[in-house]
Formats: C-alpha cells, sequence, structure tokens
C-alpha cells in the first residue's frame, strides 16, 4: 500500500465514495434502521400521551433503561472525542485516517445520549423552569451546562478539521452532487483555498479544541458520576464514581470508535487507507482502558465487601452471587476477561477478533451501568422488599430506536461530509516525508 | 440498646437552625467546592448566579404573613411501644389526599429486630432541617415553607426523580398514574395542599400543614387508633396525640427519642420512642 497516501486522487475518491455512491444495500440498511428508529419515536409518543406509568419503573426502581442508557451512549461519545483529540496532541500518525469517523462518532452519540435525559422526564412540559428557576447546587443542572458545553466543543472539534475538505468537495465534485450540498459545501467551507494563513488559524483552532475538549469530556462524566454519588445510597455513594465514570466512558468509547470505524471501513472499502494498523491500535487502547476500569470495579468491590457494612451487604450479594450475580459476571469475563484474550492472542487479533472484542465490551458496558443503577435502587432504604425491575416493552423500543438512530445517521452524515479527513492525511504523510523520508517509506512497506 | 433512664429536665430542644454540629454544612461545603471550580474554569460572571441562591424561596418570601407562620416549626414523635402496624395511619393519609393506590405518604414498615422479635415502623417524611432532596432539585420546585415543612409545587416540578434518589428515607412518590378523581368542592390545590396529585410529578407528605396551621390534626395522628402519633410544635414546646397533651421537649427527652439515619446530618424533625427492642438497625 505504498504511496497511497500521496496519490491525492486515490485518497479522495475513497473520501467521498460514499457521497457519491448510494446504492441499493445503503438504501436497505438505512431504510430498516429509520423504521426502528420509527418504532422507537413511536414508543416515545406514546410515552407522552400517558406518562410514564407506561415504562416498568415503579416507586422503588423509579430510574432504569433510560438512565442506563444515558449513561452508556453520552459516555460513547467520550471515546470518540478523546482518542482523536489526545492521539492528534501526542502527534500519533496513525490516526489521521480515522479522526473523521471518531469524531463523528463523539457528535452523534453525544445528540442522541443527551435525549434520554428528556426522555426520562416525568413531566416534560415543565422543562423552561430549567432556565426560569434553575438551582446550581443540582446536580441536574451541572449536567446540563457540562453536556451543551461539551455538545458545542464537539461540533466544533468535528468541524475544524472538515473545513479543507468542504473545500475540496466543493472543487472537485462539481456537479456529480445535487443542489443542496453544493450549497452546504460552499457557505460551510468559508472560503478555504489552503492559503497559509488559513492553515494556520486551522491548526490554532483545532489544537486548542484538542485541548479543550478533553477537560470537558472529564467533566460531563464527572457530573454523570455525581448525579449517583451526591446521594446517601449504598453502592451510589462513593468517592470513586467520577473517575470510575470517566475510565469507564473511555472504555465503551472506544471499542465504539472500534466498531464504527470497522463498519464504514468495511462498508465503503477503506481498507487502503484504514489499515488493521489503525484498528488495532484502537484495540490496545481499549485494552488498557479495559485493565484500568476492572481494576477500578475491583478496588470499589473490595474495599467495601471487606468492611460489610449493614447497608452495602445486601447490594454486593446480588451483585456478586445474588439476582445480578450472572450479569455481574457477564460483565467481568464478557466485557474484560475474553476481550483481553482476544486481543492477546495473536492469532485472534485480526479485525474480525477486535471487532467481536469490541462489540462484547459494547454491551457489556451497558450491562455494567445497568448494574450500578438498578440493584442500588432495588435494596430499599428499610429492610423490606422492593418491586423488581426489566424495562418493558416502550423502554426497550426506545433505547434500541436511540442504538438504531447512531449508524443511521452516521450514514447520512458521511452521504454529505467526506469520511476520511483528507486534508489530515496528507498533512501528516507530508510532515512525516519531511522528517525521515527513508524511515516513513519504509514504515509504509512494512 | 438505649434504656429509659427517668425523667430528664430539660425544656429546650437542641435544634441547629443554622449552625450544623460539625462546622460545615453541604451548602457551605458546595459554596467553597462551588468557587474553588469557578475560579479554576471560568470567569466571575457564573458567580452572579450563585451558590448562595438555595434560600432564595424562604428569602423571597420573607413577607409578615410568613413571619407568622414561622411562629410554629412542625414535629413529630412516633411511640413504637405502641404501633400495632395496623395501617390506620397510611389509609388516612392516602384517603385525605386522594393518593392512587401503591403510594404511601405514611408508609409502616415492618422490620425485625436483632432478637427476631418483628416491629412497626412507621415513616412519613422526616421534615428534614438539612434536607437532601431540596439541594438536588434542579428546578427548586421542593422547597421548605417558613414553618420548616419541605412541600413540592408540582406545576413546577420536571419529574426527573433525583430527590428520590436523594432522599434517604424513601420518602418521596413519583406519580406514574394519574391519581383517582377528586370532589370539585375540595380546596384549590397547592403545594401546601397538593390534592389531586399531578400526574409526572414528586409528591410527598406535607405534615398536614394545610390542617395543622388552622388548628386541626394530621390525619395520620387521627387515623391511628393508637394514638402513637404525636404532632408537636418545637416553637411552642407542645405535642399531641389527640388525646394528650406533653410538653414536646420531655416527651422526646423523657422517653430517649431518637431520630432515624441519625449519621447523615439530615436532622430529622421526626421523633421515635423506642422501648421494645426496637434496634432501628438497618
Amino acid at each position: 500500500m505504498d504511496n497511497v497516501y500521496k496519490d491525492r486522487a486515490k485518497l479522495q475518491e475513497a473520501a467521498v465514495r460514499p457521497i457519491l455512491h448510494g446504492g441499493r444495500r445503503f438504501r436497505l440498511i438505512a431504510l430498516i434502521l429509520a423504521i426502528i428508529v420509527a418504532v422507537g419515536a413511536g414508543a416515545y409518543i406514546y410515552q407522552l400521551m400517558h406518562g410514564l406509568g407506561v415504562t416498568g419503573l415503579n416507586n422503588d426502581v423509579f430510574w432504569g433503561i433510560y438512565i442506563i442508557s444515558l449513561v452508556d451512549i453520552i459516555g460513547m461519545s467520550y471515546g470518540g472525542a478523546v482518542v482523536s483529540a489526545i492521539l492528534r496532541l501526542a502527534g500519533a500518525a496513525w490516526r489521521a485516517p480515522i479522526t473523521r469517523l471518531a469524531e463523528a462518532t463523539a457528535l452523534v452519540t453525544l445528540i442522541i445520549g443527551a435525549l434520554f435525559p428528556i426522555i426520562d422526564l416525568g413531566h416534560p412540559s415543565h422543562i423552561w423552569r430549567l432556565f426560569v428557576s434553575p438551582n446550581p447546587g443540582s446536580p441536574i443542572l451541572w449536567d446540563i451546562i457540562a453536556i451543551l458545553t461539551y455538545l458545542i466543543a464537539t461540533v466544533l472539534f468535528f468541524y475544524f478539521p472538515l473545513i479543507p475538505d468542504l473545500a475540496i468537495c466543493r472543487d472537485s465534485l462539481g456537479d456529480k452532487v445535487g443542489r443542496w450540498r453544493k450549497k452546504i459545501y460552499t457557505v460551510l467551507s468559508l472560503g478555504w483555498k489552503g492559503l497559509p494563513r488559513q492553515e494556520k488559524y486551522l491548526n490554532w483552532g483545532i489544537k486548542i479544541m484538542s485541548i479543550i475538549i478533553i477537560p470537558l469530556a472529564v467533566s460531563v462524566h464527572s457530573v454523570l458520576a455525581w448525579l449517583f454519588a451526591v446521594t446517601s445510597r449504598p453502592g451510589w455513594h462513593s468517592t470513586i464514581f467520577a473517575p470510575y465514570f470517566v475510565v469507564a466512558a473511555l472504555f465503551s468509547g472506544v471499542a465504539m470508535v472500534v466498531l464504527v470505524v470497522a463498519g464504514f471501513r468495511r462498508a465503503y472499502h477503506l481498507e487502503n487507507f484504514i489499515g488493521e494498523k489503525q484498528i488495532r491500535y484502537l484495540s490496545y487502547l481499549m485494552l488498557i482502558l479495559g485493565v484500568m476500569y476492572l481494576y477500578f470495579t475491583f478496588s470499589e468491590l473490595f474495599t467495601e465487601g471487606y468492611t460489610l457494612e449493614t447497608t452495602s451487604v445486601p447490594v454486593l450479594a446480588a451483585l456478586l452471587y445474588g439476582n445480578y450475580g450472572p450479569f455481574f459476571w457477564l460483565f467481568a469475563i464478557g466485557g474484560g476477561v475474553i476481550p483481553v484474550l482476544l486481543v492477546a492472542i495473536p492469532k485472534t487479533r485480526t479485525v474480525t477478533g477486535l471487532v467481536v472484542a469490541s462489540a462484547l465490551v459494547v454491551s457489556t458496558m451497558w450491562l455494567k451501568r445497568f448494574l450500578i443503577v438498578v440493584p442500588t435502587l432495588r435494596q430499599a432504604l428499610f429492610p423490606v422488599s422492593t418491586q423488581s425491575y426489566t424495562g418493558n416493552f416502550i423502554e426497550w423500543a426506545i433505547l434500541i430506536g436511540a442504538l438504531a438512530a447512531i449508524p443511521l445517521i452516521l450514514m447520512l452524515m458521511f452521504r454529505v461530509f467526506p469520511v476520511i479527513s483528507v486534508h489530515e492525511v496528507e498533512e501528516v504523510e507530508v510532515k512525516r516525508s519531511e522528517r525521515q523520508p527513508e524511515l516513513a517509506s519504509g514504515l509504509e512497506q512494512a | 440498646m438505649r434504656r429509659n433512664r427517668g425523667l430528664v429536665i430539660s425544656n429546650k430542644v437542641v435544634k441547629d437552625e443554622n449552625n450544623s454540629p460539625r462546622g460545615l454544612d453541604r451548602r457551605q461545603f458546595l459554596k467553597f467546592a462551588g468557587i474553588a471550580a469557578l475560579a479554576a474554569v471560568a470567569g466571575g460572571s457564573i458567580a452572579k448566579l450563585g451558590f448562595i441562591k438555595n434560600d432564595v424561596q424562604a428569602e423571597d418570601n420573607s413577607t409578615s404573613s410568613n413571619q407568622v407562620l414561622s411562629q410554629h416549626q412542625w414535629a413529630m414523635v412516633i411511640d413504637l411501644r405502641l404501633c400495632d402496624g395496623c395501617g390506620g395511619c397510611t389509609e388516612a393519609c392516602s384517603k385525605e389526599h386522594y393518593l392512587t393506590p401503591g403510594i404511601t405518604w405514611i408508609k409502616v414498615y415492618e422490620l425485625t429486630g436483632s432478637l427476631g422479635q418483628k416491629y412497626y415502623l412507621p415513616r412519613p417524611c422526616m421534615q428534614c432541617e438539612n434536607a437532601p432532596c431540596l439541594r438536588v432539585c434542579p428546578v427548586h420546585a421542593t422547597y421548605k415553607t417558613p414553618d420548616g415543612v419541605i412541600v413540592v409545587d408540582q406545576n413546577i416540578c420536571i419529574g426527573c426523580r433525583l430527590c428520590m434518589g436523594a432522599c434517604p428515607y424513601a420518602a418521596r412518590y413519583f406519580n406514574f398514574k394519574d391519581p383517582p378523581p377528586v370532589p370539585n368542592t375540595l380546596p384549590k390545590p397547592s403545594p401546601e395542599w397538593p390534592v389531586p396529585q399531578i400526574r409526572g410529578t414528586v409528591g410527598k407528605c406535607v405534615f398536614c400543614i394545610h390542617d395543622t396551621r388552622v388548628g386541626k390534626l394530621p390525619a395520620c395522628v387521627t387515623g391511628c387508633p393508637m394514638q402513637a402519633i404525636y404532632y408537636g410544635d418545637l416553637v411552642t414546646d407542645l405535642a399531641t396525640n389527640g388525646r394528650e397533651a406533653y410538653k414536646l421537649s420531655t416527651l422526646i427527652e423523657s422517653n430517649d427519642a431518637v431520630r432515624l439515619k441519625e449519621e447523615l446530618n439530615t436532622q430529622p424533625r421526626v421523633y421515635y420512642i423506642l422501648g421494645h427492642g426496637q434496634d432501628l438497625n438497618f
């Protein structure tokens, strides 16, 4: 695959391929996803009409799938943002072909995840009260501020590196695209001509956003954790919760990026540009975070299990060998041990193996959030039995609809925007060949 | 295990309106944490929003009528030696407030002591002086009345249910369904008289202040056939179960009454008289 990066025409062709070629398969998949989203939307409208009573929630377990999914899906968003930001700041050249996909994942999952607190509201028509009589001391308000700030940052972080690519589309696609897309390219590329001055400001902007987005993402996940940790409930009231949530978000987020990258790589035949290397490196990153996450989990359970206070015993018992034991061990083995092995053993370190590992992580991390939210609520504040909770059709339909919306929006997005950051790949390549011409070409061949 | 030590002569209930026993209450802590965070992150503009605004309701309402109201500070004493778990209080309360079946603003828990003996614990809202629910509400829908009772303005409540997570006594209930129909002869609903409840919002025991402010006893007190529930006022230092009246502080102190989950520093206004081996060990 030597010289593909330097071959501008090939790179551009690959990046805009999704824009030009919709195809039957695209329409079929989009249609299926759209139907699933529509079912979810219908379920939400039904819930709006009849209230939260149509869900499986009750006065013991008053938070369920919506809050679990809020934490889970916003967590996915963190991975995309940080992969892109940290790797950019660290100057990791291998990141260049996947930053666009990572940033898009961050943006889309954030938007979808941020819908869940609204879906969860009992009386959404009172929501304007948040703006007229806000209580700055409430974790919910911290969440809103953190998520909105992060949303703006994510949009900019997606948009800045996109500007030169939009200019490429504007200049090279010509009449191959319809009027409205042409208009988008012209307006959004902000008259980009690749002038040195423009390059300077753009790089400056991207660098600033890369720096800003990391603490912002940390803040989002910390305040999400405090939603639980500021209560006095056993299992929630934990000092480790904020960093625990941050690592969880990174862990599942990077796994999500692996899935998105692998999916688009295959669907649009981007193998020449997104090599196995990118997916393998992402998996290493995921692995390190996974080990960290298991360590946090162990540390939390160990300290609680050692003292065995009256209030935490029932939660621990339910989690380790009670009602929720199977789920916990499914998470620990399916989300921890098996992915570690899949990445560690050379034979399974293939794209398929890594995708399986990531899929396991993404799904068991949802389970882990379930284990954070529900068992604590099932452990009544007085020693009495509580109503069980598994969610019902409405909640599952909304969740599955929201999950289907993620690939759907991504697919539609890349009908408009180039799927690979052409400008960034070229820049990285130019830099690399300038710095170490022999080594670079050597690496290319390897 | 606590035991009666006979009559303790003292006529003051120690209360901490402003000074928490550990010298740092959550608001001060938040103020500190908030200022530190703001200094680190942003300029002073957000500071105007203020971490001091928590008391906005109380301050804004400090009109003369509220000064009259604050001449009472309602409290409750429940004698567990008398409670036989009949559920009369729950029934009376739910009927009075037209609550959806399943919602129990005063709930009677059947508990087991360390010797295996059964005992009963009626749990109204504790009307904490340092109420965790009040602090987490994102829209100031829940607030403290001048007479010390935590109420919910259901026309503001967005139904996020964070207050339910924050309450250590499970005293808050979300209205998943519409409440039963109410006769139209009832007074107009208000936070102090939240009848009928509004679907999609959180409701809770309001100590029947709509009644007690005009000299009537709460539904649970009159609904208790054992007269185990005393309603009282910390200011005038009186308590009554409808049949007998006591000096509230004496009732509490001479019977070694305790409050639930004292370690959480919520400072409840509901006291329990133990004495039949109840260890409240939960």
